[in-house]
């Protein structure tokens, strides 16, 4: 096959993803694409293009945070020196071929339904396999028509949408915001997770009701709790907190709350004051 | 109901306002026929709960009626939203077991298990054979614990009053079990990442197997009580039909999943724990109203009986914690004069002996251990279908994200499916067999 040459950029850094690296089959623009450089989201894609993607390649999913804290911190009130530690931000690192399993003939069928339905293949940003799990990273535009691929395809049938849900990966983080879907296909008995990046500024993208009708409360919960908008919900109101409630609490920039209490005459502070040794 | 009079006087109990959409009536008290001025028509929104005894705790129902019929159904959650999900990011990995346990509260052992399997599946830990045969025994005696407070609380809000008091009858049975090999009735936090926190007391083996012989001799009464009786049939049967399709796309699973005819269970389709060592059915009907799922649920029972048993015959001696000292946690526990506590030969050990063990202990306590970043999504079948944890760690001691996907609050989302178009009376029913428990949905 010609994957190895095609699917690998000049510095070795891109990606050799699934869908990407199937693409004969495709047919030129993915080739147009690494022959520009390796960077996949192009003239289709216009907004979102070049937004959290580094120049060559490699993961679009880019941590900023650096590691900090340990000892030498001040103004915290502990004596020893001693806390807010900030680990350095999670990179998942991008899978190359062959991913192992049934996750290489699942990459192939779905770069092939997507061939079939016309999508980009730069709609896949980056694909890693970790723990046993198959993650696709998606660009925010394509996840509806994603979802309806691979609810749709007679080789793929993800029939249940078990779940969508939030991540805040915290300040200092570029993207911090991510929306995570697990998509779960009885007829072949496989799970796949689909991921958005997002901007904590512009936190949009189209709902999967029309798709999914399940994602219903998942969409409202995920709003509620990250303020994430989902363009095309039916009605995207507050679902556990109060119709009438300020901020999204699982935001990491929301206060966990709590009042210090007294146990043995020591005071203990809440737990969100407390050390932290991460 | 239909009749209402023209020359209605104003009711104290009934203020009337004008909207847009035309006089509305708050009734708060009274007569309906004294309200109204008939010319509109009879549709009426009843909001039901959230303090309502056939609510299934406090979920609120907001019911658009025309007569007795129901138009619209919409349910409102989030009073019982305790923000365990947030407050697990600020404890480290063993202690989020104390918070998920309190999530699906009639379900504990199945949120500890599927927590700990997720943060297990993270760190790359293998548990000691003892504590997944543990781990099942639990699951199988907490799914018999819940069914049957479903089929109590399910029985009491039609009304089926003896249901009730035979259903926590033999729960109760289950929970002095639960109590005495784990040390609590509920909010075990018994199953730790990596193993289990304590072993078995002595004499477990013929506790549980005392147990399974009550439970052999006492539930065949169900089908002597409810199954034939004609009322019971009446109330259930051909109500809240939820076909298969319907099930897919409204994500419903477990009970009512199986009762639309497709055999999809965790344990037998992706199995964890070990249970594809385990001889049982998923027992499934065809019908997809309540009375299936009624019938499931009991004869889920007898298969949970089962598994217990071979457990039990599994069950051989060993460790209940991963060798790992990074993870385990130095001392077994023991019940002490003073309660649960570090044995004393441990105490012995760190205060007198060993300066390095008292570091290790302390720091393993207070700080935890690193999780290597992360994520990971466990499904495991809970008695209400597909209860999963979506973990996400950035390498410290905290995890950053402790997603549950609770099958309860997924499968509410089936609740106007199932009854609008039906009786009033008949929503109760649709709910009951939903069986949702609010600790879960609001979490």
């Amino acid at each position: 096959m010609s994957d190895d040459t095609k699917g690998t950029s000049k510095d070795g850094a891109e990606q050799t993803g699934g869908p990407q690296s199937s693409a004969e089959a495709g047919g030129g623009d993915v080739a147009a694409q690494r022959a520009a450089g390796g960077t996949a989201p192009s003239a289709g894609e216009p907004e979102r293009a070049g937004a959290g993607t580094t120049p060559e390649g490699g993961t679009r999913i880019a941590p900023t945070r650096e590691r900090r804290g340990m000892f030498g911190v001040s103004g915290s009130g502990d004596t020893s020196g001693f806390g807010g530690l900030r680990l350095p931000g999670h990179v998942p690192a991008p899978a190359e071929r062959p991913f192992g399993g049934w996750f290489d003939e699942f990459a192939d069928e779905l770069g092939a339904a997507l061939a079939e339905r016309k999508i980009s293949r730069a709609a896949i940003q980056q694909v890693t396999v970790d723990r046993g799990e198959i993650t696709f990273y998606v660009q925010r535009e394509r996840i509806l028509e994603l979802c309806r691929t691979l609810r749709d395809d007679p080789g793929l049938r993800f029939e249940l949408c078990s779940s969508v849900s939030g991540v805040d990966y915290g300040a200092d983080v570029e993207q911090r915001l991510h929306v995570v879907y697990h998509l779960l296909s009885m007829t072949y008995r496989r799970r796949i997770r689909l991921e958005v990046a997002l901007d904590i500024d512009d936190p949009r993208l189209p709902s999967v009701v029309e798709v999914y009708p399940t994602a219903d409360w998942h969409e409202r919960e995920t709003w509620d709790m990250f303020g994430v908008i989902f363009d095309g919900h039916p009605a995207l109101t507050r679902i556990l907190m109060p119709d009438d409630w300020d901020g999204h609490p699982q935001r990491k920039d929301y206060p966990l709350g709590g009042i210090p209490v007294e146990y043995k005459g020591a005071e203990i502070p809440p737990p969100d004051q407390r050390r932290s040794y991460t | 109901m239909t009749d209402i009079r023209d020359d209605a006087p104003v009711d104290a109990y009934a203020p009337e306002r004008e909207t847009t959409e035309g006089t509305i009536y708050t009734v708060t008290g009274g007569d309906w026929d004294t309200v109204g001025d008939g010319e509109h028509d009879d549709r009426i929104v009843i909001n039901m709960g959230p303090q309502h005894p056939s609510t299934h705790g406090v979920l609120r129902l907001v019911l658009e009626l025309e007569g007795e019929t129901v138009q619209q159904a919409r349910s409102v959650i989030g009073y019982l939203h305790t923000g365990i999900e947030k407050n697990c990011e600020y404890r480290n990995w063993t202690q989020g077991v104390t918070f998920v346990t309190r999530a699906d509260y009639l379900a504990p052992i199945f949120n500890e298990v599927a927590y700990c399997l997720a943060v297990e599946k993270l760190l790359g830990a293998e548990v000691p054979r003892r504590a997944t045969v543990a781990r099942v025994l639990l699951m199988e005696l907490n799914r018999i614990g819940s069914h049957l407070v479903c089929l109590a609380t399910g029985g009491m809000e039609l009304g089926a009053l003896t249901g009730m008091t035979a259903g926590f009858r033999e729960r109760e049975e289950g929970l002095h079990l639960l109590e005495f090999l784990t040390g609590l009735r509920m909010n075990h936090a018994y199953v730790r990442p990596g193993g289990l926190a304590q072993d078995f007391p002595e004499g477990w083996a013929e506790k549980v197997t005392e147990y399974i012989a009550v439970m052999r001799s006492r539930l065949p009464d169900y089908d002597k009580l409810l199954t034939g009786q004609p009322i019971w049939r009446q109330r259930l049967e051909k109500v809240g039909y939820l076909p298969v399709d319907g099930c897919l796309a409204l994500g419903a699973t477990g009970p009512i999943l199986r009762s639309a005819g497709l055999p999809w269970d965790q344990r037998k389709v992706e199995p964890y724990c070990g249970y594809e060592e385990y001889d049982f059915e998923v027992p499934t009907a065809t019908e997809a109203d309540c009375y299936a799922r009624y019938r499931l649920r009991v004869a889920e029972m007898h298969e949970s009986l089962k598994i217990m048993e071979q457990a039990v015959e599994k069950m051989e001696p060993g460790p209940v914690m991963v060798a790992d000292r990074k993870i385990a946690w130095p001392a077994q526990l023991s019940v002490g004069s003073d309660g649960m506590g570090n044995t004393l030969e441990h105490v012995r050990k760190i205060m007198g002996q060993s300066m390095e063990s008292l570091i290790h202990h302390f720091k393993l306590v207070t700080e935890g251990f690193r999780v290597p970043p992360g994520q990971v999504y466990v499904p495991v079948e809970s008695p209400r279908g597909e209860l999963g944890y979506h973990l996400v760690s950035d390498g410290g001691t905290r995890p950053v994200r402790v997603h549950v996907r609770d099958p309860s609050f997924v499968n509410l989302q089936t609740m106007p499916a199932m009854s609008e178009g039906g009786m009033v009376a008949d929503v109760i029913a649709s709910v009951a067999s939903i069986d949702p428990v609010m600790g879960g949905v609001d979490r």
